[in-house]
């Protein structure tokens, strides 16, 4: 296996991508091929190209969310290497905890669960104690600018923006090497892309590489460091 | 490297010309929670029941690391050693909380009877373990000498889960915990078995036919379908980028609210 460089965190070699939908006769969606880049210690790499065009499923691929077609993705794990494709649920959930963070486009609401709980319990994974993880919500929730009156309530009846701020939050709360986002600041006010773009930028000063889609254009042009473009590597014709 | 905390070999288990479970193999990890979910008559209970010994197999072992660390098979345990395993350091929860539960007895009775199997016999300590149980999931104090039997049906619920939690189990079983509850009981129920799950760091196997349920409590899930596994691996993968045709159906099939 080819090791990573000294200040890879993340390499996709030739990785494809097609679904085979069984409930339509096993048609096969082709979505991407032949993608390769790397994401380095400190940089933010943006997937760029029109909605469709299959970023959002390399990012879940990445993630182990979705399942690896043809290809490598390789995590660097220290002097290690994980490779997502053959790490194993075990391998996966572990890399989760220690190394790659995601933020979904959604929140995926747990019932019952108040927002500063959602965000410690995220910071309490990744190795932080108790009362550690929960200072840390406190001030993510506070950059994000959650007004103090909804920390304890679950965000279920909160609106998009503020259960986005809550999802960001979380993303940001662990000590990943590895951040994906996707589309995170699609539902926000432009005070608060700024504090996201704030916190993407200090985040990259201690070394954490991120790997992203942006449909802000100028949110892509603050943080970015390299754009992928991702319509070179598409199987579909985007409208 | 020490062996998984349970290794499943080569299950089979058929009711005369139905196959039940065909050469069924999986391990768990120690604090690892597994969802097996399928339709009615899929095998998944049969399985759990298997598994947990509750069941006798066609052919195929089920190898246990217990807690002084030796890897046993379960078909090497005397009875008496199988008993103080199932009463110490597994659980299972039923479906049907009656199953599970001495329905006549109080409250407190239930859970500290499962101390008292296994040596305890302090009375001032055994009760207040149960009144530290029964807030734990969320049951008034003042609830501590009724029987189970006037209680609702997701306090039942939860009150077999105590009983089955107080002796800090590593192994839980659990054959759909929430099926035949409000949703709003649901809920709640979920909620407090994701947080002890997580809490006590228990290994968990869930038969469930609800993917919502296995999404919230499972690190992993495996897919069966008469009789066999189809589909295994990470819970929000096997969801979001199902590969085999019927788990794809299922996925498929489910309403979103």
């Amino acid at each position: 296996m080819n090791a990573l460089a000294a200040n890879e965190l993340l390499r996709v070699e030739s990785l494809a991508k097609t679904f085979t939908l069984h409930l339509h006769g096993g048609a096969r969606l082709p979505v991407v091929h032949g993608v390769s880049f790397s994401v380095a210690a400190g940089e933010c790499v943006v997937l760029g190209g029109p909605s469709g065009v299959g970023k959002s499923s390399i990012l879940k691929m990445a993630f182990g969310n979705y399942a690896v077609g043809e290809g490598r993705i390789l995590l660097a794990d220290g002097d290690r290497v994980i490779d997502v494709g053959r790490a194993g649920a075990a391998g996966i959930l572990d890399a989760r905890r220690r190394i790659v963070g995601y933020v979904s486009q959604f929140l995926r609401v747990i019932p019952r669960v108040g927002a500063i709980d959602v965000v410690a319990a995220a910071a309490q994974e990744s190795g932080l104690d108790r009362a550690a993880a929960r200072e840390r919500a406190a001030s993510l929730l506070a950059r994000l600018d959650l007004p103090e009156r909804l920390w304890s309530v679950p965000p279920a009846t909160f609106s998009g923006g503020e259960q986005q701020r809550v999802n960001i939050a979380r993303g940001f709360a662990g000590r990943h090497r590895l951040l994906i986002l996707d589309e995170p600041t699609a539902s926000l006010d432009a005070a608060n892309r700024g504090a996201v773009i704030d916190l993407i930028a200090e985040r990259k000063a201690l070394g954490t590489g991120f790997l992203a889609t942006f449909h802000d254009e100028d949110v892509r042009a603050r943080v970015a460091d390299r754009i992928v473009d991702v319509s070179l590597f598409s199987d579909r014709e985007v409208a | 490297m020490m062996a998984p905390l349970l290794s499943v070999r080569g299950l089979n288990k058929r009711y005369g010309s139905i196959v039940a479970c065909r050469d069924i193999a999986f391990e768990l990890e120690e604090g690892e929670a597994l969802a097996i979910v399928g339709e009615s008559g899929s095998g998944k209970t049969t399985l759990l029941n298997l598994v947990a010994g509750a069941l006798a197999a066609d052919s195929g072992e089920v190898v246990y690391r217990m807690r002084d660390g030796a890897a046993r098979p379960l078909s090497s345990l005397s009875e008496a050693e199988r008993r103080a395993l199932m009463r110490t350091d597994w659980g299972f929860v039923h479906q049907d909380a009656s199953r599970g539960l001495r329905m006549n007895v109080s409250a407190g009775g239930n859970i500290g009877e499962r101390l008292m199997a296994i040596g305890g016999r302090h009375y001032g300590r055994i009760r207040a373990a149960a009144l530290d149980w029964l807030a734990r999931v969320e049951i008034a104090a003042e609830r501590v000498d009724d029987p189970p039997s006037t209680y609702s049906g997701g306090m039942r619920q939860r009150l077999q889960i105590a009983r089955n939690l107080v002796t800090g189990p590593r192994l839980v079983f659990m054959d759909e915990p929430t099926g035949g509850l409000d949703v709003s009981v649901q809920a709640r129920l979920l909620d407090l078995l994701r947080g002890l799950i997580a809490d006590m760091g228990l290994a968990a196997i869930i038969v469930t036919h609800d993917l919502a349920v296995a999404r919230l409590l499972s690190h992993r899930m495996l897919v069966m379908k008469q009789g066999e596994v189809i589909e295994s691996g990470l819970t929000d993968r096997v969801l979001d980028d199902p590969q085999a045709p019927y788990t794809q159906l299922l996925v498929s099939s489910v309403l979103a609210a």
